[in-house]
């Protein structure tokens, strides 16, 4: 590294993270076998939950009367969720089970003596390659899908400018609200100390993103649909960008684009809770090593 | 090896169980919250199949069936299959006998007079005792809050068949991980394999959704395997989704599932421990 590099204050934060991505490729690619075996695993699992839709809608012809949730629609609504959650899987899930261990171990020293933002450090340290297998299948399945409706009789599916650019950006969103609400789960290890049914809280409350939302708009499920939607706005994360691409863009309900738009700003201030969160949690550190 | 007089194998056995228990126990807090917190996918559940079930011809979610069951049977059924499982699942028994094969240790019941697989098994059966210990307020309170999707008690002849068919779960339960586990002999890395059954497990054994929805050729082929009886068929007897006549007749093949499982375990064993070498301390 050169002199000038060195003292800059400022270091290449787009260069850092090709350079952790590149180490884990090299370091996945040393065992193969198990590379591929891992992908091999996490795409059996999702091709056993399409078996299970599949089942369903051959008995029902849609999730919820009235909702357009149809077998093809509800299809890219999975997909959807494949990509988001892959996306999350591939780039934050290990480092924040790494996080949590670093807390534990007094590992986390180490990270805060480096001249670089520790958040960013901490986010990004490790791609797990094996989980973009997910992103691929969940492309395939929501391209297939929209083949699907494309073609078919009544009320074919039409492909808008807008939804391209859309679906992508509100993808992003999805992934950085569930970023943010992983990496506070992790941080609280530094008042909770390790803290296994951490884990699995944050499966159990993504567990919520994974249906359309109207499924929760009745009696009991509307106090849910609003602690989901504004409080932990976990609700929004697949079913906005889901929405945009599968059903038609217009005519729309009176409360999508409101919708739409409170997804932009949950993001924003998800961003902005989980950097305080963070902050707070390593102004609480103490270290555990020797 | 085995020249121990009755009663001292009792002692050994109570011992074994006491410290299993014990182990059990240490962690009740973490145990009964992480126990409530298994019963929150069932509100999705809920929430999705009464949207199906909406679909489903007449407006009235009620009224529809599905392959047989209404809307307040497929809650059940999770809830059921929830409590077949939590007789029948055996949370890293197969990695802990592969690793316990891989690293060695398992020398510590070569040279002791203790057998592997007595000594396992009851191991989990004080676990799954402390378990129950602990679980049973938060099923009893998860059951009470969702009393209105049952229609009442089915008779005794179908409580007993239930209450046997619950215990034979655990058995196969036990005896279908741990031949995986002991494959471990032969091919020293079983991660991939583990995965490979549980994800077949969770499909097969009725947990993901009643397996009456499977259409023709696959619902006869999982009749056919023994998987069922881990979470489908418990459900199934106590809905009264098993013909009267059929009852003991399935209780009776689950339990040749269950001598035949017994067996290969003990085969597998036997030959993996004759090809086994331990090498350091």
């Amino acid at each position: 590294m050169s002199v000038e590099k060195v003292k800059s204050d400022h270091p290449n934060y787009w260069r850092v993270f090709l350079t952790f991505a590149r180490n884990s490729l090299v370091r996945d690619m040393m065992f193969r076998t198990n590379f591929l075996l891992e992908a091999v695993s996490s795409l059996s699992w999702s091709l056993m939950n399409v078996g299970f839709y599949w089942i369903v809608f051959e008995h029902a012809s849609s999730i919820g009367a009235q909702t357009g949730w149809g077998k093809y629609e509800f299809f890219v609504f999975m997909g959807t969720t494949w990509i988001i959650n892959s996306l999350v899987q591939a780039f934050f899930m290990p480092n924040s089970e790494e996080f949590s261990e670093m807390i534990r171990t007094g590992g986390l020293d180490f990270a805060m003596l480096k001249p670089i933002d520790t958040q960013f450090l901490i986010s990004f340290r490790k791609v797990s390659w094996s989980s973009l297998s997910n992103l691929l299948l969940g492309i395939v399945l929501v391209v297939l899908s929209l083949n699907q409706l494309a073609t078919r009789a009544e009320n074919p599916w039409r492909l808008e400018p807008a939804s391209l650019l859309l679906y992508p950006l509100y993808i992003a969103c999805g992934a950085a609200i569930l970023y943010s609400l992983m990496i506070c789960l992790a941080a609280t290890s530094v008042w909770l100390g390790r803290n296994q049914t951490l884990y699995d809280f944050w499966f159990y409350i993504t567990n919520f993103s994974r249906y359309p939302m109207e499924i929760y708009a009745r009696g009991w499920g509307i106090p849910l649909w609003l602690i989901f939607t504004f409080v932990i706005p976990v609700l929004v994360v697949v079913n906005v960008p889901a929405r945009l691409l599968a059903q038609p863009l217009t005519p729309r309900a009176s409360w999508e684009w409101p919708l739409a738009l409170f997804t932009l700003f949950a993001t924003v201030a998800c961003l902005l809770a989980s950097r305080w969160v963070f902050q707070k949690a390593l102004l609480s550190y103490r270290s555990a090593s020797s | 090896m085995h020249a121990f007089s009755i009663s001292n194998r009792i002692a050994c056995w109570w011992m074994i169980f006491r410290i299993a228990l014990e182990e059990r126990l240490a962690y009740r807090g973490d145990f009964a919250l992480g126990t409530l917190m298994r019963f929150l996918p069932i509100i999705t559940q809920i929430f999705l199949w009464l949207a199906v079930f909406e679909s489903l011809g007449s407006g009235d979610a009620s009224e529809n069936q599905l392959a047989g069951y209404t809307f307040s049977n497929m809650v059940a059924y999770y809830l059921l299959s929830m409590l077949g499982r939590a007789f029948s699942s055996m949370p890293g028994l197969a990695s802990t006998t592969a690793k316990q094969i891989r690293e060695g240790e398992i020398k510590k019941y070569l040279i002791q007079p203790i057998d592997m697989i007595g000594f396992m098994l009851l191991g989990r059966v004080a676990h799954k005792i402390a378990y129950y210990a602990v679980a049973a307020l938060p099923f009893a309170f998860v059951f009470f809050l969702c009393r209105g999707y049952f229609s009442g008690w089915p008779d005794a002849e179908v409580l007993v068949a239930f209450s046997v068919s619950l215990i034979l779960a655990f058995l196969l339960g036990f005896f279908l991980d741990l031949c995986i586990g002991l494959v471990g002999f032969w091919f020293l890395e079983v991660s991939s394999l583990l995965f490979v059954y549980m994800l077949l497990n969770f499909f097969l054994s009725g947990h993901m959704f009643p397996l009456d929805l499977l259409p023709d050729p696959w619902s006869w082929l999982v009749d056919l395997l023994p998987f069922k009886y881990l979470a489908y068929f418990p459900a199934a007897v106590f809905l009264g989704k098993v013909e009267r006549d059929q009852l003991w007749t399935e209780v009776g093949i689950e339990l040749l599932w269950l001598l035949a499982l017994a067996l290969v375990a003990r085969f597998l064993y036997a030959r993996g421990v004759r090809r086994y070498s331990g090498f350091g301390g």
